[in-house]
């Protein structure tokens, strides 16, 4: 054993080389993924955690799809949308309504995930509609353009009785399952993380720093909008469909602009433009609006007053703008370093 | 026929309020270049101060009005000093989603002072006349002419005094103004207290007129009359006063020949045709941006 | 001809910003473009790359259209420009910086982007190597990893003509290269660009106060004020034309 003294500046050295250490060992995290979607089938099945926290878990999974996908508009791209709600409404809606009066019975537990997908590309359609105003629009007009939207959905469904008007469609399967909401989950934040480090990530991004800039630089903001506003109403779409089918219930009052108001909480909480941060606001908030139950009504007095004072002291929220390693993609870290190896021994093979 | 002036009537009504409170969107926004989102809940504010005085202390009209308008013009004064002030340099993000937090605190807040909805007393004699079968009421006539009357207070100081003219100059130029000596801050404050005074107000003469509140009743108004700040050109007074009525107008009619759902429909969608082919409204002048 | 002008006019609501400006531009020229502040100089390159559109007139590169055009198609077609004040991408790295503007040489869809797959390795491989490779050029391989905001005034400009340059452009408009850098490197600047010219094979328009640095490099000027092209020629007749002198009224030091 080292006889070294333990300073604390020691201490911190050595836990950050032991991350990079497991960090470098990038075979870990599929590991642990596997690991996570074996469990999420036994512990329902043998009910190895208490069912209520089973349920708080998955409304943390939806959330946290919920928080990443409003994240790619508000905190990469910069943009100010204020009504994800609305899109989740879409995709609750249409997948509640197919597994109601579509699909047979017998057919809805295996048509799930099918029902689920149609919620995010219906919601993912509308996404498109709101990206157009935002090649001409940005800042307060967008965040009215989209919180309009939010009410105008919310307005549509309660207009039409087919879709339950405003007293909602009560009774939905409950189809949503913890694998189900681990799966979700973590395709969404994969496949968002991917689109991030791309160049269309690298897109939004850019329009983020300076829009006009960007357009001269050769990118395609039009093309990167439209893209970043329909992967986003997708997922968005998504958790509304796991969303209904976990609490069998939706009505319009259900996605108005307080449960936007929530995800943006959420959002900016986590920190703006981190994944990471994403997944971190979303279980904050998730667990702390249970563990702040027993207040009653006065728990909705301290979340408002979390995100004023969020925005007052560290508007970037905890981890904005940084990011888990494990979650930056490896030939990021890697490449810089390969370039140089290659360029200092141009005859050795690259790491 | 009757049936027209009859709803033109309750058009003048709704709009008038709708106008009082889109002047407070449109000052703020002309001012500071930031939209208030809180705004809406603040009117639902001066309703339940209404309520408070009305019930509890048993105040007639006139006090009533005045204790709410004042008591929600300190509040705005409070808030824009503890809230949007220190955000004032910081990116637009900051403050919309400071100020959508503002608004949802205020909501529970009251939510938890007041879990139910709550019956507000009426202040005013309730006497109507029938004039060739169309139904005025006292409310009506006094909501409609007390309107009138702050906004043409409101735009007397505007145009007329000293303040006004410093809140106009510090819209045009924020970072000049206090350079010749004009006190920033308190001007926006004034900004401030007059735009929320007249929301409460508003607030006061919506109670009277539908004596049921709740703590949400804001929202959706607020975002009514910002649809009429917006159609008149935000950031423009005569704007917000015309679009209010024309708002109202729009609401009136619609309601009269459609099912009534389809009220906020009708108006969140104009707000979007508008926002997309003339986003500055109808008074309101496009800024082009310097590249 | 490579770039053309003809008749280009732009109000701002009733303001006329730019009237009638006409250009003839062959490949490989250095051309600048003078006049007093508000002259409209900015905005000529604001109409050519699409900034705005022009309310009466047409820019032709290698005859094709340009107005109506949007700035990333112009981009895209081969001009390319730097900014009055530093525009750069703040907040990301010197690499991102690079690596963005070559937005349409990188080649996959958005399914690829989505799952990481199919040409996505390689095309990424390459856009990383591609912008190393530049940043090596311009010496500023070693801070591909800084935050471009945190850069010295100097390295900020030159990242961003080296980010210009990731686009691939045939034309380069820079406007006012010289802002802020130090008299006495100047003639440092004077070589940059002459430099950077001849390695891309490069046809430049140059917008400058800094009137040593104009008259030494630039084949031709073009003299702006309140919109309109009052003179136009070599450096030598640019500096006695008694027009030119009148509309700088003694400002700019010496011509």
């Amino acid at each position: 054993m080292s006889t070294q003294a333990v300073h604390p500046s020691n201490w911190r050295k050595r836990i950050s080389e032991g991350w990079e250490a497991i960090a470098r060992r990038r075979w870990l995290m599929p590991v642990i993924l596997a690991i996570g979607f074996l469990l999420s089938f036994l512990i329902p099945q043998f009910n190895l955690i208490n069912p209520y926290i089973q349920l708080i878990v998955m409304y943390i999974g939806i959330n946290i799809i919920l928080t990443t996908s409003l994240n790619l508009i508000n905190g990469y791209m910069g943009e100010f949308s204020v009504g994800h709600a609305g899109f989740m409404a879409v995709g609750a809606y249409i997948s509640a309504l197919l597994t109601m009066n579509v699909i047979p019975t017998n057919l809805s537990v295996m048509l799930f995930p099918v029902t689920v997908i149609l919620g995010g590309i219906g919601a993912a359609l509308i996404g498109l509609l709101v990206a157009i105003p935002s090649f001409k629009t940005r800042g307060d007009y967008l965040a009215i353009v989209t919180l309009a939207f939010n009410m105008i959905v919310k307005s549509v469904i309660e207009n039409i009785d087919a879709f339950g008007g405003p007293r909602g469609i009560p009774g939905i399967d409950k189809l949503t399952t913890l694998p189900w909401v681990f799966f979700w989950t973590v395709l969404a934040v994969w496949m968002i993380r991917n689109f991030v480090y791309s160049n269309y990530g690298r897109g939004v991004l850019s329009i983020r720093e300076d829009e006009i800039a960007s357009d001269l630089m050769s990118v395609n903001t039009r093309q990167v909008k439209m893209l970043a506003f329909m992967i986003s109403s997708f997922f968005a779409g998504v958790a509304g469909a796991l969303f209904a089918h976990l609490l069998q219930f939706i009505s319009p009052r259900v996605f108005d602009i307080l449960k936007s108001t929530d995800i943006l909480i959420m959002v900016y909480l986590g920190g703006i433009g981190s994944i990471a941060g994403s997944v971190l606001g979303a279980t904050i908030f998730t667990i702390l609006l249970e563990v702040l139950r027993p207040l009653g009504y006065f728990r909705f007095v301290l979340m408002p007053l979390l995100l004023i004072f969020l925005m007052l002291y560290r508007p970037q929220g905890i981890l904005g703008l940084r990011e888990f390693r494990w979650f930056i993609p490896g030939y990021e870290l890697l490449a810089s370093k390969i370039w140089r190896q290659k360029k200092e021994a141009p005859d050795a093979p690259a790491g | 026929m009757t049936y027209f002036l009859q709803q033109s009537l309750n058009a003048l009504q709704l709009g008038s309020i709708y106008a009082l409170i889109a002047l407070g969107y449109t000052m703020v926004y002309g001012i500071l270049t930031m939209i208030n989102f809180a705004h809406g809940d603040l009117f639902m504010v001066g309703a339940f101060f209404c309520f408070i005085t009305a019930s509890v202390l048993k105040l007639p009209f006139v006090p009533t009005m005045v204790i709410s308008m004042v008591g929600v013009a300190l509040l705005g004064v409070v808030i824009e000093r503890v809230a949007y002030r220190p955000l004032r340099q910081a990116p637009r993000v900051s403050a919309v989603i400071t100020a959508l937090a503002v608004g949802i605190l205020l909501e529970s807040v009251m939510l938890v002072i007041f879990p139910y909805p709550q019956s507000v007393p009426i202040l005013l004699p309730a006497i109507s006349w029938t004039i060739g079968g169309v139904t005025v009421s006292l409310l009506q006539i006094i909501i409609i002419l007390l309107s009138l009357g702050l906004m043409l207070l409101l735009d007397f100081i505007v145009r007329r005094t000293m303040v006004g003219m410093a809140m106009r100059a510090i819209s045009w130029d924020k970072t000049i103004v206090p350079l010749m000596g004009v006190p920033l801050n308190l001007v926006i404050s004034v900004t401030f207290a007059l735009g929320t005074g007249l929301g409460a107000a508003a607030g006061v003469m919506y109670s009277q007129a539908f004596p049921v509140i709740d703590p949400y009743m804001g929202v959706l108004i607020g975002w009514k009359a910002f649809i009429s700040a917006v159609v008149g050109g935000i950031g423009n007074i005569r704007g917000a006063m015309i679009g209010g009525f024309i708002l109202g107008g729009v609401e009136i009619m619609v309601a009269a020949f459609l099912p009534s759902t389809y009220r906020d429909f009708v108006a969140f969608t104009l707000l979007l045709a508008l926002l997309i082919f003339r986003p500055y409204g109808i008074l309101g002048r496009p800024r082009p941006q310097k590249v | 001809m490579l770039l053309q002008a003809k008749g280009v006019t732009h109000y701002f609501g009733g303001l006329c910003a730019v009237s009638d400006f006409n250009l003839d531009l062959e490949e490989g020229e250095l051309v600048g473009v003078i006049g007093p502040n508000g002259a409209g100089k900015t905005t000529v390159f604001n109409l050519i790359t699409g900034v705005y559109k022009a309310t009466k007139g047409s820019i032709l590169l290698e005859n094709i259209e340009l107005v109506g055009k949007r700035s990333n198609q112009i981009t895209s077609m081969g001009i390319a420009r730097t900014f009055q004040n530093i525009r750069l991408f703040r907040e990301l790295s010197v690499l991102d910086n690079v690596r963005i503007a070559a937005f349409n040489q990188v080649h996959y869809n958005p399914i690829e982007a989505l799952f990481h797959l199919g040409r996505f390795s390689k095309e990424e491989q390459r856009n990383i190597g591609s912008a190393l490779d530049l940043l090596a050029v311009f010496k500023m391989e070693d801070y591909a990893d800084e935050t471009s905001k945190n850069l010295p005034y100097g390295l900020q400009r030159r990242l961003e003509i080296a980010r210009a340059m990731a686009t691939r452009p045939k034309v380069l408009l820079l406007d006012e290269p010289a802002a802020g850098i130090n008299p006495n490197e100047i003639v440092k600047l004077m070589e940059f660009i002459q430099w950077i010219r001849k390695e891309f094979a490069l046809t430049i328009i140059l917008i400058e106060h800094q009137m040593r640095l104009v008259m030494t490099i630039c084949e031709r000027i073009k003299v702006l004020d309140f919109g309109a092209t009052i003179a136009e020629g070599v450096p030598t007749e640019i500096q006695k034309n008694p027009k030119v002198l009148e509309a700088y009224l003694g400002e700019g030091g010496d011509l």
